[in-house]
């Protein structure tokens, strides 16, 4: 709570700037619709005003400059037109019974958020196995890891049209599971990084200790490792699960999805309403916010009944 | 049948190789562990030949590597003007302004005790969201050139390497700068002397994220209108048009962008981090 008042501060300067930089960025859209309207403005002509910069036209045109405010498709919307648009489509129309309508948004972040969760919990899998094998056998330590590191820096979008298509080839209905493939190939690095640390973080000595009560693979894995990693493991889920959320709306994007809140952006676009786009993206700030702290609450919890100190 | 049989046989004696060869008493050596991951690498494209050939998998779901490779060197022209395109002008010019812009924003929060706690957690939260989301915005301010692909660039690598400076410039010790202190050191005697070098570990690490990032940008904003070149671009209509072999060399020339960008980082990490615990043998 100490950093309350420094974060709010951040936060302030930058809803100020931000603001402030509707004027400029809104000015020419808002002449052109005065302009339409029948208002004098200087220098007439949509044309003329291109090579006049902003803040002559700002200077020029006085009493235009609040209408780059109430604009409905600006090129910068206010950060209260985005929260009034995401108010409208989420809890407005949760109020009325239709939350679950095509136009809510929460109907599309809850086809994210499944496939979301699907990616997560397939990458955290595969992340926790390849660790153990990694922890456990040389061979695998030599030969995985190196290429796991190579993955990441492998751009998946430019796999994302082409595994949607395959998916489609081979039968698979929907974009769910293609989604979370995606998604899965994004999360599964930090959990296996964090999960190696982990399972590695048990001294030699408390190993010892272990062998010399005469205990077998698995009691050290489930009584030892296992215990120790869970902050690791717990620390690389919270980032794996933002980057899961990364990995959905990636895989949303570039492929003509028709829902979930990369597809709301999509659509946004084609259509020309940047409310729409903007109120997507809030949208996905606030379930990365949500899943992330969600995580936190787990990982308190779990560590507490662990006797961890906080 | 005989491709997928010899692609089986030859993935059993890597395997045996690798496991004779991790387990031999060279196994600490230089070599050995050079050979181990490329023996990896070669099988799984030698399974991919030879499942690809041996169950007649279409040309459209997956082409196998040879023709991949043909591809790749009769389309050379094509991926250089893309690679160009996207990579040069894009993803390169936009790392390069948001990682400058990044830096000196760092050092200026960064005398701002308060500052820095209001904009580590905000920078940190930033950092972890799907930021690829403002390519059409930018597509829309910038216009369909490499402007705003670089400036969605901007955009993804900023807050990575914001952060990571702004927690490597706090991690020099106290006891360290009590000792610029009796030196009499001024503040930026002390920054270029003992903060700057203290955070350049954190600084290549935020550098080292931020190479796939622009990569995935510049990609991504090419999905949402580009001139007819480029990566992303070609990607879109190869798939379209179901020249899936094109698409895969695509993505070959990502990869070894990405990787190589990831290893230049890391060599001049070397070079510049020689002091670090984790580089001295």
């Amino acid at each position: 709570m100490r950093n309350l008042l420094p974060i709010l501060t951040v936060l302030g300067g930058i809803l100020v700037l931000w603001y402030l930089s509707v004027a400029p960025m809104n000015i020419r859209v808002a002449l052109d619709q005065a302009e339409r309207a029948g208002a004098d403005i200087v220098p007439e002509g949509s044309v003329e005003r291109r090579a006049v910069p902003a803040w002559r036209l700002m200077a020029d045109n006085r009493d235009h400059v609040r209408a780059g405010y109430q604009l409905d498709r600006p090129r910068l919307p206010t950060p209260a037109q985005v929260g009034q648009e995401l108010w409208k489509t989420t809890g407005e129309m949760a109020l009325n019974g239709r939350a679950w309508s095509k136009r809510s948004l929460i109907y599309h972040a809850w086809i994210t958020l499944h496939s979301t969760l699907w990616g997560f919990a397939l990458g955290t899998a595969v992340g926790i196995l390849g660790a153990v094998a990694i922890v456990y056998s040389r061979v695998a330590d030599m030969s995985l890891m190196p290429w796991a590191i190579i993955s990441q820096t492998i751009p998946i979008v430019a796999l994302a049209p082409m595994i949607i298509v395959v998916s489609s080839q081979l039968g698979v209905e929907g974009r769910g599971l293609p989604k979370a493939i995606i998604s899965a190939y994004l999360c599964f690095f930090p959990v296996l990084v964090g999960m190696v640390k982990g399972l590695r973080a048990p001294e030699t000595s408390q190993l010892d200790l272990l062998k010399t009560y005469d205990a077998n693979g698995w009691q050290s894995f489930f009584k030892l490792r296992l215990p120790a990693s869970l902050p690791f493991l717990f620390t690389s889920l919270k980032v794996g699960v933002a980057a899961a959320l990364v990995g959905t709306i990636v895989g949303e994007l570039p492929t003509g999805a028709i829902s979930g809140l990369g597809a709301r952006i999509l659509i946004g676009d084609q259509f020309g309403t940047p409310l729409a786009i903007w109120s997507a993206l809030f949208a996905a700030a606030i379930l990365a916010g949500l899943l992330v702290t969600l995580l936190d609450l787990v990982q308190r919890l779990a560590l507490g009944r662990m006797g961890a100190r906080a | 049948m005989t491709a997928l049989v010899l692609a089986l046989v030859f993935w059993i004696a890597a395997w045996g190789c690798n496991i004779w060869l991790a387990n031999s008493r060279w196994r600490d050596t230089r070599a050995v562990r050079i050979i181990v991951p490329v023996l990896f690498g070669v099988t799984l494209l030698v399974l991919w030949e030879g499942i690809v050939q041996g169950l007649d998998v279409s040309q459209v779901i997956l082409p196998p590597p040879s023709l991949v490779a043909q591809t790749f060197a009769t389309s050379l022209d094509i991926l250089w003007t893309d690679f160009v395109q996207t990579v040069v002008k894009g993803a390169f010019r936009g790392f390069a302004i948001g990682a400058v812009a990044a830096f000196l924003c760092a050092i200026a929060i960064d005398r701002s005790a308060f500052l820095t706690r209001g904009l580590l957690p905000i920078g940190n939260f930033l950092a972890a969201l799907p930021i690829v989301g403002v390519a059409p915005i930018m597509v829309n301010w910038f216009g369909f050139d490499w402007q705003s692909k670089a400036a969605v660039v901007v955009v993804m690598v900023f807050f990575p390497i914001l952060v990571n400076t702004v927690q490597g410039l706090k991690s020099s010790e106290a006891m360290q700068r009590d000792l610029m202190r009796t030196y009499a050191a001024s503040y930026t005697q002390t920054l270029f002397k003992l903060r700057l070098p203290a955070a350049m570990p954190f600084i290549f690490n935020g550098l080292k994220i931020a190479t796939t990032l622009a990569l995935i940008g510049a990609i991504v904003a090419e999905y949402f209108g580009s001139p007819t070149r480029g990566m992303g671009f070609r990607i879109s209509t190869a798939v379209g048009s179901l020249s899936i072999d094109l698409v895969w060399a695509e993505i070959a020339v990502a990869a070894m962008v990405g990787t190589s960008a990831y290893g230049v980082m890391a060599w001049i990490e070397r070079r510049v981090t020689f002091w670090h615990p984790s580089h001295r043998n």
